[in-house]
């Protein structure tokens, strides 16, 4: 982004590195290559369909039923994540306990791991006869083939991403701050909510970010412990691919196509909340 | 505000950051704390702040012991070597932040806050940088405007964490000044940490001087730096001339050479070590002279109001343990008198020499 601004900035004239036409080009090349050809080539498919073909695939309820599903607890789980991750982060950098090597390796283990073997495993656990489960079944909270387990398999998904952005963050904030602020009379609660938080929130807004992103186009994990029952428990990627199956491309793109439009609008906008607040929290001065 | 500390003793694993230490700060003096790195000058005043607790001991803030109050009932200012202000807040923000996180019942308005920001940042000087933020300000305003922060709760102390040790020389030199005349026209009780005894001496009412954990004298700058209590004191405040030797009645034997020595805490035949300042020794160009310690001169700096004269000692010195340079000063009028030059065999005479048994230094 600031390659692009300084690209539109005249008054900027001398750069002290070199190579910014190199760089720029490369970076418009491969995104290009790797991210807006093989897009617009699902913009193309689709456009193959009329205006009102479109619209009907697109908005048939059960397809809009999962928008619904998909969006909703994707946001739902990244807001999850974004509070127990700057917990969890928070833990990891202030406190030193025993283990603490070991947890900090198992925070990245759902970046590892295969999501089919995730879904399997939640589904095991969260199945009415699952040790979770078994447990849970007669409080009246099912978990498993219901919206509830989609948003346990995104939270599991999601976990690293804020963690592993604010980390950094709170490494290299001084505890001298909190002491100036403890020291200014100022109670633990508003030293985190007016001292630390603005400092995090650029970060814990990029961590939210990424997390909503992969769990938007999460599939493997979800589609097992869904269930994917219509109208309930099934996710936009899984009627993709169920349309693809049924050799129906021109159908599977035409939902693709709302996807990405709602994805990019939405990252966009935090995005731009994210650059916000960055200013605000003076990083960019 | 009185501060005392009793008997504080504070630990870090296997290291000894404060051993025993009592102390003594009345009210509306400004005091350093200097010391070597290490000493554990940082440690105490933490201590005091509330920042840091201590294994033992009590500190006692205006009679009341205050040693499990919280830092932020304790009504301390600190401010820190790096600042500490808030980045994401405007000058004013910072400045105005223990106004606003006051408890509802006590919080001033925002006419009265307002007011009362202005007025601090009159008060140092800043207050046309009101909007701007931490990272578009230098060193030296940064930190006049966490000192402004810090007077804003109205402090009954102001603890100040070597303020002026991130600074280049110049701005250093300014705001100790401008630390000095803001103290004398607000008269709180202030403690700062540093390990520049020449800011020390210029800035304090008084020296607390600190090494390894325990303080090793407390005095005007005037006492300690004229009659220092240590050889760790004398070592430390300024240039030192080191002589080994032993108490032989009126003098020093320092290997061949016979000293005059002030006399006192040295019995007969005791092993001592000599201080004597550059400027309490003289140059005796007669070698024949009995007293003094033979050395040649190796450099002759005659500018400024004094001369400064670097000399060796004779070889061998080192291998006996002795220091290997000397310094001198003298008046330009005596260099001029001396007529040395580099290379010359001269004598060193102490105008006075401070002993201290060995053990001790």
């Amino acid at each position: 982004m600031s390659a692009v601004a300084t690209f539109f900035n005249p008054t900027r004239q001398t750069r002290v590195l070199p190579g910014f036409g190199l760089s720029l080009g490369y970076t418009l090349v491969y995104l290009s290559l790797m991210v807006l050809i093989p897009l617009s080539a699902v913009f193309l498919r689709s456009a193959t369909l009329s205006w009102s073909e479109f619209w009907y695939i697109v908005s048939d309820p059960r397809v809009v039923a999962t928008y619904k599903l998909s969006f909703g607890t994707s946001l739902l789980a990244a807001a999850v994540n974004a509070v127990f991750g700057l917990a969890l982060a928070w833990a990891l950098v202030r406190y030193s306990f025993p283990g603490k090597k070991l947890v900090d390796a198992l925070i990245d283990l759902p970046f590892a791991l295969p999501t089919a073997v995730a879904g399997i495993a939640l589904t095991a656990l969260y199945a009415g006869n699952g040790w979770v489960g078994q447990v849970l079944e007669p409080l009246g909270i099912k978990v498993a083939f219901t919206p509830l387990g989609v948003l346990v398999a995104l939270v599991f998904i999601g976990v690293p991403f804020v963690v592993r952005t604010v980390q950094p963050i709170l490494e290299d904030l001084e505890t001298e701050l909190e002491e100036a602020a403890s020291s200014l009379g100022a109670q633990r609660w508003t030293t985190f909510h007016r001292v630390i938080l603005p400092i995090l929130t650029p970060a814990l807004l990029t961590g939210f970010a990424l997390a909503f992103a992969r769990a938007v186009g999460e599939y493997g994990s979800v589609i097992f412990i869904a269930g994917n029952i219509p109208m309930v428990s099934e996710i936009t990627p899984l009627i993709i691919i169920t349309k693809l199956e049924q050799y129906d491309y021109v159908g599977a793109t035409a939902i693709a196509v709302v996807m990405l439009v709602f994805s990019f609008v939405m990252l966009l906008a935090i995005n731009l909340l994210q650059a916000w607040s960055a200013k605000r929290s003076g990083r960019n001065r | 505000m009185s501060i005392q500390v009793q008997e504080i003793n504070k630990q870090f694993g296997s290291f000894t950051a404060l051993n025993n230490v009592s102390l003594d700060f009345p009210t509306g003096e400004l005091v350093a704390l200097l010391g070597p790195s290490g000493c554990g000058k940082t440690t105490l005043l933490r201590v005091i702040a509330g920042l840091e607790t201590a294994d033992s001991g009590r500190v006692i803030l205006e009679g009341e012991d205050a040693s499990d109050t919280h830092v932020r009932e304790r009504q301390v200012g600190f401010v820190f070597q790096h600042y500490a202000l808030f980045r994401h807040m405007s000058v004013f923000e910072n400045v105005a932040f223990g106004l606003r996180v006051k408890p509802r019942k006590e919080r001033p308005n925002e006419a009265e806050i307002n007011k009362r920001v202005h007025r601090l940042l009159e008060l140092v000087q800043l207050d046309w940088l009101a909007d701007r933020y931490p990272a578009q300000l230098s060193g030296g305003q940064r930190q006049r405007i966490a000192l402004a922060r810090a007077l804003a709760v109205e402090p009954r102390v102001l603890l100040l964490d070597e303020p002026f040790g991130a600074l280049d020389a110049k701005v250093r030199k300014e705001l100790r000044r401008w630390l000095r005349r803001l103290h004398d026209e607000l008269h709180v009780t202030s403690i700062f940490v540093t390990h520049d005894q020449e800011e020390a001496l210029e800035v304090a009412d008084r020296v607390v001087l600190m090494n390894k954990g325990r303080v090793e004298q407390v005095g005007t700058p005037q006492e300690v730096y004229e009659h220092p209590a240590t050889p760790f004191v004398y070592g430390f405040l300024g240039a030192v001339n080191l002589f080994h030797g032993r108490v032989e009645g009126e003098h020093v034997k320092v290997g061949e050479a016979t000293l005059p020595h002030d006399g006192r805490d040295a019995d007969h035949g005791v092993e001592v070590v000599g201080f004597a300042r550059p400027h309490e020794l003289d140059i005796v160009t007669d070698l024949a002279e009995t007293r003094g310690v033979e050395a040649v001169v190796s450099r002759v700096l005659a500018f400024g109001a004094s001369a400064r004269i670097e000399l060796d000692a004779l070889e061998g010195a080192a291998e006996r343990g002795e220091p290997v340079h000397y310094e001198v000063v003298l008046t330009r009028e005596r260099v001029a008198e001396l007529a040395l030059s580099e290379g010359q065999h001269v004598r060193l005479v102490p105008s006075s020499l401070r002993v201290f048994p060995r053990e001790a230094a």
